[in-house]
């Protein structure tokens, strides 16, 4: 069932939208959260798992130190306070896919909280605070089977794998953000975008939000404008791109906006997002709040990370996102409005991974923002979800520079590798798009297009030097644009002069 | 030789040294008195005779090959069934565990087979631990072999009957808030809860993870001590055990001294309630302490009066946590799963028929006590009291050593008397709980015979944490001192079980 929505900017004229975003981020260490278990992603269903992570009578857990390392790290980069002392504790609720059926999470002593960040949109800088940045285990995954969509409602029975059971999740939560409402989408994106690149460049995580290793829940309340009292709020989970993410809060405000100017009044819930018909619904009904009886964990010690360790971890710190664009923008030579582009488009380590493997700075925001931007937009997808990397645009790129390729020639290898055609050699080759530099094959179509065109050598003859290019245009006909175009001008300037 | 079953752990150790007798000699002796007699005990949920003997047999042949041994390689053990022992039913006396075989050892029984102890099989207990008569037991009360009609104590009830059965001569039992100390107080045997931590708590079934200790149970101190050494030091596994070298217990069991020691008599714990043969064998077991060259004073602990309500907060708040895995998901007993019911209704009809009355009753007292309203007024208020009793500790042992009090305020009490009571039946704890609420170490020592009823008295001694072997100092002292009295320990004093078929 779909529900009414008014268009955006009609919502935005009465409403201002206020966000909370919570981040589950699925820390790359070795081993589980509070076992030794391994966290390859894609293993058979149940297969990494132990009495602890299972949650057998009699297990208990001890805490992975590197998972502390990565939290603390985690909320430093985000000029969080670290905790001098904090603990455990223990989130209870029946679950089947929660084995103890209780989480080890952190409830009110976080490891981390109190910080900031920043992000940047359309060349606009807005600060995103910090609530807090905690250490839990994540929960085993169900599948639920025999229904038509996979979800519960409907199932015949679910399977559930524990290999998911106890891998670290690192959870960081916003305080309300709250910026102008045109641009609270956009900042949502962007947030989740930075927080990607910062937690790549930190190497804690994976990041793919495709495999569920980022996660986001945004909550979202509308009040009317100027309003200081908050409206209620939903939260909307299962949001799993940036794409996503700015479309579901772009799609709430329109739909709390409809139930609000309807004279309605916002349920408090949980909703669900569906990336393909682009809408929210609702989760199971949470009419009260659960009570999840947290109280400390009593099978774990506290924690109290000495300031020396936390400075020592401070100084392993990435460089801050804003010192880190100024820094690339100076060495890329790119202009404000240039940068403000690649920033918008996600393009910037994308970019930036290009450029290390040689290719120049303009080449590589060419492509990006050019030919592979586009192709992102047709396909409603982010950069990153493409398909290319780096690796490929660096390699076709470097075709073009050795005179393999030309500028027409690589665009169509572009959209073979979006299309996964495979490498950009089998694509040159599958296609035929080689630029023919063979001399003999060349010199052959010169003196063709020679004897064929007696007028236009007359002209050269005489003087007029421009006409060479009709001579070049026939040669490169005759290769269907696959020559080497400055090869060919040689041949010709060659044979007339001689 | 003569009867292998009324030996101590050490004498046995010493005929398998000498080559008098071998580890499956002596097991099968254990086995058969367990057969003759378990059926009017009920010490036992299950004896493992194939892998006892499988485990003799591979002592003795280990030692016929001149292997350097431990002290008690080849010793058989009775063990409290709410510790893991792979492919070994284990089912924490409840049915919502019935036919579980673990997967994995508990590091406690992984370092009994690394010692060489010969383990018989699995102790009767009171329901996940929850009781002091082993009357909660699902699968049928223990007796105590001093008089049937009688508890054997509990929670570890099975553990200590097992050792005054002369099923064993050793046996383990966990201490939450007294299940070591007071069967071994009501049954004439030792009981020894170490200091929380000095034990690893990995792969015992959890009742209150900040209480639980698994302690050591013989007939003699020194065979304790020895067990003591096998079973605690650090477990990587436990991130509560502490990381520091096991307490010299043995040493002090074989000095026995008290010369100089400094005892202090909690004032608190006695009087209005205590039985008088409990308040008399405890007075004269003080006045031979003082004899033994002991000095000993009155110290008061105002806050062990709250120590009871705190307990019953604070174990039921962790118990209720704790028993949610059991839910017919991954293991153990299933109800309802006739592919109608969704996974929810399997969890509560399971839960509904797997577990019995008390744990219902502390499953329902804890998650009230940790709900939103009520956390501060009870589990924050409790935390509290902990506190205050821990400072009463700290206070004390800046005054005394070790600190000493009746285990029990009475001696066992007859079976379905105290059970329609609840309160009664936690009022067992009184003089135990102070020390688990503090997490510091305590022992049960035998220490006589009540006027009254003829059954035995406990003589109960608190030490700081990680200073166990002042335990063993007083229980030594006592245990030589009584035996000159008495001839032997308590334990020979015990009237003789009728045995079936022998």
């Amino acid at each position: 069932m779909t529900a009414a929505v008014v268009d955006i900017d009609t919502a935005l004229e009465q409403y201002d939208p206020v966000m909370g975003l919570e981040v589950h981020v699925e820390l790359n260490t070795n081993s589980k959260m509070f076992c030794g278990c391994p966290t390859t992603f894609g293993a058979e269903p149940n297969t990494q798992v132990c009495p602890t992570c299972l949650g057998l009578p009699g297990s208990l857990p001890v805490l992975n130190a590197a998972a502390l390392e990565s939290a603390i790290r985690i909320g430093l980069a985000l000029n969080c306070e670290i905790a001098e002392w904090c603990r455990f504790a223990r989130k209870n609720y029946f679950y089947p896919d929660m084995p103890k059926n209780y989480q080890i999470s952190q409830y009110d002593e976080p490891i981390a909280y109190n910080g900031w960040t920043e992000v940047v949109v359309d060349g606009e800088t807005y600060r995103i605070d910090i609530e807090r940045a905690h250490m839990e285990e994540d929960t085993g995954k169900s599948l639920h089977v025999g229904g038509a969509t996979g979800r519960i409602h409907g199932a015949s029975h679910s399977l559930v794998d524990y290999n998911r059971a106890g891998i670290p999740l690192i959870e960081i939560v916003t305080k309300p953000i709250v910026v102008p409402g045109d641009k609270a989408a956009a900042v949502a994106k962007a947030y989740v975008g930075m927080l990607r690149d910062l937690l790549r460049a930190l190497g804690v995580s994976d990041v793919r939000m495709e495999q569920g290793s980022l996660r986001c829940d945004a909550n979202l309340s509308l009040k009317p404008r100027g309003a200081s009292e908050l409206g209620t709020r939903t939260e909307t989970k299962n949001v799993n791109s940036l794409r996503s993410v700015e479309r579901a809060v772009t799609y709430e405000i329109t739909r709390q906006a409809a139930v609000l100017s309807s004279g309605g009044r916002v349920t408090q819930e949980t909703r669900h997002w569906h990336e393909d018909t682009g809408i929210t619904t609702p989760g199971r009904g949470k009419e009260q709040a659960e009570d999840y009886r947290y109280f400390p964990e009593p099978d774990l010690l506290p924690l109290a990370p000495s300031r020396e360790w936390v400075e020592e971890l401070r100084a392993t710190l990435p460089e801050p996102p804003a010192t880190r664009r100024t820094r690339l923008q100076a060495g890329w030579g790119f202009t404000d409005l240039e940068m403000r582009d690649v920033v918008n488009a996600g393009a910037q380590e994308l970019i930036e991974q290009t450029v290390a493997l040689g290719t120049s700075p303009a080449a590589a925001k060419k492509w990006w923002l050019g030919e592979l931007a586009r192709a992102a937009n047709d396909a409603g997808a982010e950069l990153d979800d493409l398909g290319v990397g780096p690796e490929q645009v660096a390699a076709v790129q470097k075709l073009v520079d050795d005179g393999a390729l030309n500028d027409k020639l690589a665009r169509q290898v572009f959209d073979g590798l979006v299309n996964g055609e495979g490498t950009p050699e089998q694509i040159i080759s599958a296609r035929g798009l080689a630029l023919v530099s063979d001399d003999t094959a060349l010199s052959e179509a010169v003196d063709r297009a020679i004897a064929a065109n007696p007028d236009v050598v007359e002209k050269i003859r005489a003087g007029k030097g421009a006409a060479v290019g009709a001579l070049i245009g026939a040669v490169m006909k005759e290769f269907r644009g696959q020559a080497d175009a400055a090869r060919v001008r040689e041949l010709v300037e060659d044979k007339l002069s001689s | 030789m003569g009867d292998l079953t009324r030996k101590t752990a050490v004498e046995l150790a010493e005929l398998m040294s000498s080559g008098q007798a071998g580890s499956a000699e002596i097991t099968q002796a254990h086995l058969d008195r367990i057969a003759a007699t378990d059926e009017a005990v009920h010490a036992f949920l299950y004896v493992d005779t194939d892998g006892a003997l499988a485990q003799a047999k591979a002592i003795d042949e280990r030692r016929a090959a001149g292997e350097q041994l431990g002290p008690l390689a080849g010793v058989p053990l009775a063990l409290k069934d709410v510790l893991t022992q792979k492919d070994v039913p284990t089912t924490a006396g409840s049915k919502i565990l019935e036919g579980w075989k673990p997967p994995y050892d508990a590091t406690l029984v992984a370092r009994l087979k690394a010692a060489g102890i010969v383990i018989l099989g699995k102790t009767n207990m009171d329901e996940f631990a929850m009781g002091s008569s082993t009357e909660n037991s699902a699968y049928g009360p223990t007796r105590n072999p001093w008089d049937l009609t009688k508890i054997p104590g509990g929670s570890g009830g099975g553990s200590s009957a097992s050792l005054a059965a002369w099923q064993a001569p050793l046996a383990i039992g966990t201490d939450t808030g007294g299940s070591i100390r007071q069967p071994g107080a009501v049954t004439g045997t030792v009981g020894v809860k170490p200091t929380y931590g000095g034990t690893s708590r990995y792969g015992l079934i959890a009742l209150a993870s900040s209480l639980d200790t698994p302690g050591p149970c013989a007939r003699t101190v020194l065979d304790a001590a020895l067990l003591h050494e096998v079973i605690a030091g650090h477990d990587p596994l436990d991130s509560t055990s502490i990381d520091q070298p096991v307490p010299p217990v043995v040493e002090a069991a074989r000095r026995g001294s008290v010369e100089g020691l400094r005892i202090g008599v909690v004032k608190e714990l006695g009087g209005e309630g205590y039985q008088s043969g409990v308040e008399a064998r405890f007075r004269e077991a003080v006045e031979l302490l003082t004899k033994l060259g002991a000095e000993v004073t009155e110290v008061s602990c105002p806050h062990f009066q709250y120590g009871l309500p705190a307990y019953y907060l604070i174990l039921p708040s962790e118990a209720s946590s704790n028993l949610a895995k059991f839910d017919a998901m991954r293991f153990g007993l299933r109800v309802g799963d006739d592919g109608e019911l969704s996974a929810e209704e399997v969890m509560a009809k399971t839960r509904e028929a797997g577990f019995g009355a008390e744990v219902k009753r502390r499953i329902m007292l804890g998650t009230y006590a940790l709900s939103s309203g009520y956390y501060d007024a009870y589990y924050g208020q409790a935390q509290k009291v902990r506190t205050l009793i821990q400072r009463d500790f700290e206070k004390a042992y800046e005054q005394v050593d070790v600190l000493v009090s009746p285990s029990t305020p009475t001696t066992a009490f007859g079976i379905g008397e105290r059970i329609d009571d609840p309160l009664a039946m936690y009022k067992n704890d009184l003089c135990t709980i102070p020390s688990n609420l503090a997490g510091n170490a305590a022992a049960s020592f035998p220490c006589g015979l009540a006027d009254e009823d003829g059954l035995p008295v406990g003589f109960h001694v608190m030490a700081p944490v990680m200073k166990d072997e002042r335990l063993y100092a007083v229980g030594a002292a006592l245990e030589a001192a009584l035996a000159e009295q008495w001839g032997g320990v308590l334990m020979t004093k015990a009237p003789e079980l009728e045995v079936a078929g022998r």
